[in-house]
């Protein structure tokens, strides 16, 4: 980073593999998919009736007393964000506002939050109830809706789905005051958070950030897109556990999924004032953008992934060589996973061989914009107990792939760690974690 | 080291006009861009009108539309305003080969953007035909059914609020730091600010950075209206905008896109550039404290502007012209005044402060850069956008909203206030620039 030093201090997550940071990295290194069968809703008319689920929960145990009536303002992406912000400020040791009837020692105005969120789809059964009320002869009468069917839906309605309420109601939990962003970079948006917020600590504007995403994929609308896109894998459907599968030559598109991650970010001299667990510094960080005029998909040759690498790379004043571990997006796409794994190849350059490339995808699936923060955890657990676990479904390398893709998993000094995104739309970023 | 920051084009499409120009001749004029609904039939609407961009073809702006034909509103309202900015700014827009001397890896873009309109008819008529009355919920195989074939995956795509950016990369090839942000009405400046950030800390060397949104759906106008936050003047739209009147009642929901491009003043000059004004400084804060009000004692717009003032290195008494938030609710203008006062103590009553969302509305994630763009042409015309509509003041409200009239003002320095729902404040001020070379 360019000014004060950045450390991560703590780190919670929710997702298909568990509730905790702990459960997901035990789920990661066991080589657990969390994909199965769709359960939230009835998606037997679907092409593609699998996902990422995580286990249930009771949000109103994850939330002070004060902030129960809240809940019910809450989507499930804030439900997501909530509960892996609470377990981080935990992990970090910070006492936060949510901590009732203990004096808090975070320093709410020095504090910012930041995250990556998604194009949240409303809850349609909701919505359709109201639709209900505007029926003339069957359809969707709009004059009738204006008049009596939107007074059907409650009144903060909008509000349960606004992209800035994940950071607004953990910022309203823990009381955070310094700056608040929510980044809709599509599938990027944790990465590209997780840089700002460092860059924020960095120049000096806060001393401590929440960073990181949450998002669920896994509704009717969710689930559709990607279909219509051509995103998703429609072929399956009977084989959840191996149907999410990165850089394979037999991957048949993405399997979408939930979850949420965040870190904590701290200025390096604080931390060690208060004696926390320093768990990874960052190192570096780097976005670009594709050109493609297909916002589909990356351009083939993968460049805008070699330039944010590479801009990561410039940033933590590393090269290649210095890098020991990659967690790559590697969605299950086929072209978009052969332009990553050139972007990759393209930055790495001869040390592509070397460096072990480790996509959690076939485990998780793919949980749109807080795909990255769980990815960052998984390089942070690397980093820290020097192993990581196999690529799950991945048996033969797809065509342009010429990675080294971890087939049995890897142990030894992992002291950098390269973790990197892209999105529908072209947004690409990386992240360099290293041991402090 | 550090860089300043100045603003070197800017680029608007808003309900009073396409071009900065148009947008300034509109205020200066006391234009009105608001009128009834046309986007859809809102006859049966608490509110029957909006501020909407009319008459607006992307061709006019770029040679090449294809790569944005399917561009959403919010997409296109972007391209279009940063082709102007660009233009402006001497940047190269629409090819392989630019020869403006910037390096395409350190120009980037930044957009506070929103998310893109639905497609309403299928959107509707899907749940429509799969409502089940009995069980109160939808057929989801009979909803998918329908949906597939009626919603196309590039309309879906195009509602992602990350598909304005991916225009204005295409557009102008930046292959630099990406970013799109929705922190609700506080988003473009934020977005601003953020990438002002990155030009100061050499991240990057040039940014197209602003904002692009249109609510003017039939969701988005359910939502404001179901918070009870649009005006229902129906019967006067025109005058419904009325910022800091006692009988305000609501904003005007207006759409459209405002961009600014950002660089250091070294790269302004190496490139022979005209600098229009300096960003001076940014401050943003978190209310932490409900989810739907503002702070009661406006603790966070008092942290944000207070940090602005810091970060700009300059005393309160240096500002001249507060564009306010100024939204036309009844808690915004009483919390801002409040703020106002909090911050500037008796000074406040001396520095004039106006909203020019009373005649182009609230363009919601655009509408922050918008207004930073009014401060910047206040600054080079010396002369304050007034608010509009204030015949009926506000007892409470007694600062100098400069009612009515625009009014000519030594303006050397301004600030512009955004705060979104949820508590996101964010506040930048600028400066007359002595950084071009003499004539």
């Amino acid at each position: 980073m360019v000014g004060r030093r950045v450390v991560v201090t703590g780190a919670g997550a929710i997702s298909p593999l568990g509730v905790g940071a702990g459960p997901l990295w035990d789920g990661l290194m066991e080589g657990r998919c969390g994909i199965g069968p769709i359960r939230n809703f009835d998606a037997r008319g679907f092409a593609c009736r699998i996902a990422g689920q995580t286990p249930q929960y009771n949000i109103r145990d994850y939330v002070p007393k004060s902030h129960r009536k809240a809940t019910k303002l809450m989507c499930r992406d804030i439900e997501l964000a909530v509960i892996a912000s609470k377990e981080a400020f935990a992990s970090a040791g910070w006492i936060t506002k949510a901590d009732e009837g203990q004096k808090a020692t975070l320093v709410s105005e020095r504090t910012a939050v930041n995250f990556g969120a998604g194009f949240i789809s409303c809850d349609l059964t909701e919505i359709a109830q109201s639709v209900g009320h505007s029926l003339t002869d069957g359809r969707f009468d709009i004059h009738k809706w204006g008049k009596e069917g939107m007074e059907t839906l409650t009144p903060l309605w909008l509000l349960k789905y606004l992209p800035n309420m994940l950071p607004c109601h953990v910022a309203i939990i823990h009381d955070i005051q310094g700056p608040s962003n929510t980044i809709t970079s599509g599938e990027v948006g944790s990465y590209l958070a997780f840089t700002e917020a460092a860059e924020m600590i960095s120049r000096g504007d806060a001393d401590t950030a929440l960073a990181g995403g949450g998002d669920s994929r896994v509704n009717p609308l969710a689930i559709l897109r990607p279909i219509l896109m051509g995103r998703a894998n429609c072929q399956s459907n009977d084989n959840p556990a191996n149907a999410c599968r990165p850089f394979d030559k037999n991957a048949r598109g993405s399997v979408f999924s939930e979850g949420a991650g965040v870190l904590i970010l701290e200025e390096l001299e604080q931390a060690r004032r208060r004696g926390a667990k320093t768990l990874a510094e960052v190192a570096g960080c780097g976005s670009s953008h594709s050109l493609n005029r297909d916002y589909f998909h990356l351009e083939p040759d993968g460049l805008a992934v070699r330039y944010a690498i590479e801009s990561a790379l410039e940033e933590a004043g590393m090269s290649a060589a210095d890098v020991d571990l990659v967690i790559p997006c590697g969605s299950g796409i086929l072209p978009d996973d052969a332009a990553e794994a050139r972007g990759i190849e393209a930055a790495l350059g001869k040390e592509t061989r070397r460096i072990p490339v480790w996509p959690i995808k076939g485990m998780v699936g793919h949980c749109g914009a807080a795909g990255g923060s769980l990815e960052l955890i998984a390089a942070l657990y690397a980093i820290r107990n020097g192993r990581c676990g196999r690529a799950v479904n991945f048996q033969e390398p797809a065509q342009g792939c010429g990675l080294n893709i971890v087939k049995d998993g890897f142990e030894g000094k992992i002291d950098a760690a390269l973790c990197c995104g892209y999105s529908f739309g072209g947004q690409t970023a990386a992240v360099i974690l290293k041991r402090e | 080291m550090k860089h300043r920051v100045v603003i070197t084009g800017m680029g608007i499409v808003c309900p009073i006009g396409h071009s900065v120009e148009q947008m300034w001749e509109g205020l200066m004029a006391g234009a009105s861009g608001v009128g009834p609904t046309t986007l859809f039939d809102a006859s049966t609407f608490p509110t029957m009108f909006g501020a909407e961009v009319k008459d607006y073809n992307i061709s006019g702006f770029v040679k090449n539309i294809e790569p944005h034909i399917q561009g959403g509103r919010g997409s296109l309202f972007a391209v279009g305003a940063a082709a102007q900015a660009c233009r402006q700014a001497r940047i190269d827009i629409e090819t392989d080969s630019p020869a403006d001397g910037i390096d395409r890896r350190k120009m980037g873009v930044y957009l506070g953007a929103g998310e893109g309109s639905v497609n309403n008819d299928a959107f509707f008529s899907a749940l429509a035909d799969s409502w089940q009355a009995d069980k109160q919920c939808p057929d989801w195989s009979k909803w998918v059914e329908t949906a597939s074939v009626r919603m196309d995956a590039a309309g879906e795509l195009e509602q992602e609020p990350s598909m304005p950016a991916a225009h204005l990369a295409v557009l102008t090839g930046a292959r630099g730091v990406s970013r799109s942000c929705l922190t609700a009405c506080a988003a473009s400046t934020q977005a601003v600010g953020e990438a002002a950030m990155l030009i100061r800390s050499g991240k990057a060397d040039v940014m197209i950075a602003g904002g692009a949104h249109s609510m003017i759906h039939p969701l988005g106008v359910t939502g404001f209206s179901r918070l009870t936050a649009l005006s229902k003047r129906n019967d006067s739209p025109q005058t419904a905008s009325r910022p800091f009147s006692a009988p305000r009642d609501g904003f005007v929901l207006g759409e459209g896109a405002a961009i600014v491009i950002l660089e250091s003043p070294e790269s302004a000059k190496r490139r022979g550039v005209k600098i229009l004004a300096e960003v001076l400084g940014f401050g943003s804060s978190s209310d932490a404290f409900r989810i739907t009000d503002m702070h009661d004692q406006a603790r966070g717009a008092v942290q944000s502007m207070e940090l602005a003032i810091k970060d700009a290195g300059i005393t309160r008494d240096q500002i001249d012209y507060i564009s306010t938030h100024g939204t036309s609710t009844a808690e915004n203008d009483s919390i801002e005044t409040m703020a106002i006062k909090k911050v500037f103590g008796k000074l406040a009553y001396k520095i004039p402060c106006s909203s020019p969302k009373s005649q182009f509305g609230h363009l919601i994630g655009a509408t922050g850069c918008a207004e930073l763009i009014t401060c910047v042409m206040a600054i080079l015309e010396q002369t304050l956008p007034a608010t509009m509509n204030l015949n009926d003041p506000d007892p409470e409200l007694d600062l100098d909203y400069v009612p009515n009239k625009p009014r000519k003002a030594r303006v050397r320095t301004a600030m512009s206030e955004s705060f979104g729902f949820g508590g996101q404040n964010n506040v930048l001020i600028i400066r007359a620039t002595e950084l071009n070379p003499k004539s």
